[in-house]
């Protein structure tokens, strides 16, 4: 093993993960948003908002994410009219139309995970909440929404992880994220196996510290399903 | 009690048969004679080591210690470096599998295949007996335990009861020397438990040897050639079920056939 | 005025791409399928590591499917074709060839997807494995079937009607990462897309019919699972 090159693929591999990070913590969050509406629109019981976050969900999930990007990134310039708008200026730029594609791609998925969280909401709770008088919107900021974050934590863990590795798809559209940077020392050294090593420890890092802080705050927010500390000390840190 | 005189070889004799669970002595030493034909009843609260000892016998548990024997034939164990039994032939235990015939609580059909498929299964693949003769044989079990009209059906799709007979079959075609139920009415609903100990019933016509863990007194009492009670992994008392159930000199066992 | 509509586009007159599309969706479904068929070995003895194996074999497996689970596929794919070229252009240079020697893209796409959806395969066959209800196994065991018998006839049967929702799912997945392996210029339905958009100046209409393709294979294969799924899990109660 050639440990210098590999220190020096470290480093420079270590400046991009800055941009890694920037692009799946934006579309994560923009997704989000994106997925409560869509969830919504699923358990609105109003067909047509239904049919339409069907319809987004099953186009989405069906194609894949690099074909989403081409076409967001490419596919929209083929217009003039896109190019003549206001948003042209951000459906030129490389890093915006990853973004776009990421949270298009991530809502869809996290829409069904937000969806099954809200749907596992004990009706009992919800009636009870009703009967103390709440809002519909008190309601579900205070009840429905904390329990339903609970119990679809662990599915979304693992989305945040797959939006952290689809992030290498932006490097395709010369974005120089670690994937992009990695695939640019390849192509320079030849060396494939080490810097495949050292992106690969990079990613793993990173998901493993996401998935430590994502059971951390599962933890933090489910104090409930918990053993009662008097009785068993020891158990709680064992549970999940 | 005429078996019990027999010159013949034992079914099954076991001899000083120990067992553990980690620090849990669950056999502390049982000895045990089946002689053909007879019918013996394993009695027992939960946890007196009774469905262990009937699971020793074909080697779903590996003994630690203690001999036993199927037919006359010494099953082969040895003692691994931490003082586990283990096994020294598995081919000779493989055999001597498909010679007892197994009725287990929860059923255990195999849910991929249907109730003649489940029957023919160890015919076929284990003792190699042509596929046509397996059949006509399993089609037959399935009239005597009465449910040939279930010849088709998957098992998900009976009944406890009707399960628990189709198991039966599945046992019996192996043409085994000896039948071994392990508590095979406990997961049945109470009105489904009749027809299930009908058909072991009238096996013990039959003249079949069995060993039977159970919890149904009446059959222990009417059917059983032998009653043997245990407690906390050991033989309390044992005898004729006519002696055990009239007077029988273990308050225990006054106590456990009194609750 | 004369720029060709999106039908004749797609379709297989003379401005017509059709017929490429169309060979470039079988490549798709071939690259699919074998690297499903390599992620499946992978992961039946992934699976049988982390059941069967001794604490050597169990920690292999998990390292593999922590660390494939854990980073991107496309770095997956550098490392074969890129690494694959290294390696074989090395074993080149022994017997006297010079210079760089690629290594084939279809081969490393396949191997690549093979084996991060082995690691996915792994999880679905262990999983599957222990939804098999042990009285089952243990009715094999007390019928005297030898172990080999035994996992023919009742063990993967049984894990395979566990396994079966879990393997579609992961065929979905190896189907739209069969879309990275454009990288490595093999003429795929992403790459032939590239083409025609990059020869016309059309980039959306092709990436939208490839979108399009993709989702009907994807539904179709999908429609298929489920039809295979109900033949294989029949005499399962439902509900």
């Amino acid at each position: 093993m050639d440990f210098v090159f590999l220190y020096e693929t470290f480093v420079t591999l270590i400046s991009a993960i800055p941009t890694t990070l920037q692009l799946a913590a934006t579309s994560v969050a923009l997704g989000t948003i994106l997925a409560l509406g869509l969830a919504l629109c699923r358990l609105s019981g109003i067909a047509p908002l239904d049919w339409f976050a069907r319809a987004y969900i099953f186009v989405f999930r069906g194609t894949p994410l690099l074909v989403q990007i081409f076409l967001i990134y490419y596919g929209l310039s083929q217009f003039r009219g896109v190019r003549r708008s206001m948003f042209w200026f951000i459906l030129r730029d490389p890093y915006w139309c990853a973004i776009i594609a990421l949270m298009l791609c991530t809502a869809a998925y996290s829409a069904e995970i937000i969806r099954g969280g809200l749907l596992s909401v004990p009706h009992g709770q919800v009636e009870a909440g009703r009967a103390c008088g709440m809002s519909r919107f008190l309601m579900f900021r205070r009840i429905v929404m904390p329990l339903a974050v609970r119990q679809s934590l662990p599915a979304y863990s693992n989305e945040i992880i797959s939006m952290v590795k689809a992030t290498s798809l932006a490097s395709i559209i010369t974005i120089m994220e670690v994937t992009g940077v990695a695939a640019k020392l390849i192509s320079e050294t030849y060396r494939a196996i080490e810097v495949f090593i050292v992106a690969g420890a990079i990613y793993l890092a990173i998901n493993f510290l996401l998935t430590r802080i994502v059971v951390l705050i599962e933890y933090r927010l489910s104090p409930h399903l918990r053993q009662a500390p008097s009785l068993q000390p020891v158990a709680a840190g064992e549970m999940r | 009690m005429t078996a019990m005189t027999s010159p013949m070889t034992p079914a099954i004799e076991v001899r000083g048969l120990r067992k553990s669970f980690g620090p849990v002595e669950v056999l502390k030493g049982i000895d045990l004679t089946a002689h053909e034909g007879e019918v013996i009843s394993i009695l027992g609260s939960s946890g007196s080591g009774k469905s262990t000892m009937l699971r020793c016998i074909n080697m779903l548990e590996t003994p630690d210690a203690g001999d036993i024997s199927v037919a006359g034939e010494k099953i082969g164990l040895k003692r691994d470096a931490k003082g586990n039994g283990q096994l020294t032939d598995r081919k000779q235990v493989e055999r001597i599998r498909s010679e007892l015939g197994m009725v287990f609580q929860s059923f255990n059909l195999w849910s991929h295949k249907t109730v003649i498929e489940n029957i023919i299964e160890a015919p076929i693949h284990v003792q190699k007996r042509p596929k046509a003769e397996a059949i006509a044989e399993a089609e037959a079990l399935l009239e005597k335990v009465g449910i040939a009209d279930k010849r088709n059906h998957y098992p998900a799709h009976l009944s406890g009861g009707q399960q628990q007979r189709a198991a039966i079959a599945r046992a019996l075609a192996m043409r085994p020397k000896v039948m071994l139920f392990d508590e095979p009415t406990s997961a049945l609903d109470p009105e489904l438990v009749g027809e299930v100990l009908r058909v072991m019933r009238s096996l013990a016509d039959e003249g079949r040897t069995m060993l039977v863990v159970t919890h149904e007194m009446g059959f222990a009492r009417d059917v059983s050639s032998r009653v043997i009670f245990l407690h906390q992994g050991a033989i309390e008392e044992q005898g004729s079920p006519d002696d055990m159930f009239t007077n029988a000199q273990s308050e225990r066992f006054r106590k456990f056939i009194s609750a | 005025m004369t720029q060709p509509s999106f039908l004749d586009l797609i379709g297989s007159g003379p401005d017509g791409w059709g017929p490429a599309l169309a060979a470039a969706a079988m490549m798709t479904i071939l690259i699919a399928l074998a690297g499903y068929a390599i992620g499946m070995v992978f992961g039946a003895l992934g699976a049988w590591a982390k059941i069967a194996g001794g604490p050597i074999a169990r920690s292999v497996a998990g390292t593999y499917t922590t660390v494939l689970r854990g980073i991107p596929d496309l770095l997956v794919i550098y490392l074969f074709y890129f690494g694959g070229s290294t390696v074989i252009s090395a074993i080149g240079h022994l017997f006297g060839a010079s210079g760089f020697i690629s290594f084939p893209g279809f081969i490393a796409g396949a191997l690549a997807v093979g084996v991060t959806s082995g690691a996915q395969q792994t999880e679905v066959f262990r999983g599957a494995y222990k939804a098999v209800h042990a009285g089952e196994l243990e009715a094999a065991v007390a019928c005297g079937m030898p172990p080999f018998l035994r996992f023919r006839r009742i063990i993967a049967p049984l894990t395979l009607r566990y396994a079966l929702p879990g393997m579609g799912n992961v065929w979905q997945i190896v189907l739209k990462e069969s879309a990275l392996v454009s990288i490595t210029g093999v003429v795929e339905l992403l790459r032939q897309s590239q083409i025609g958009a990059g020869s016309t100046g059309r980039p959306f209409d092709f990436y939208f019919i490839a979108a399009m393709i993709y989702l009907a294979i994807s539904t179709l294969s999908g429609a298929l699972l489920q039809f295979g799924e109900k033949w294989f899990t029949r005499g399962v109660r439902r509900g």
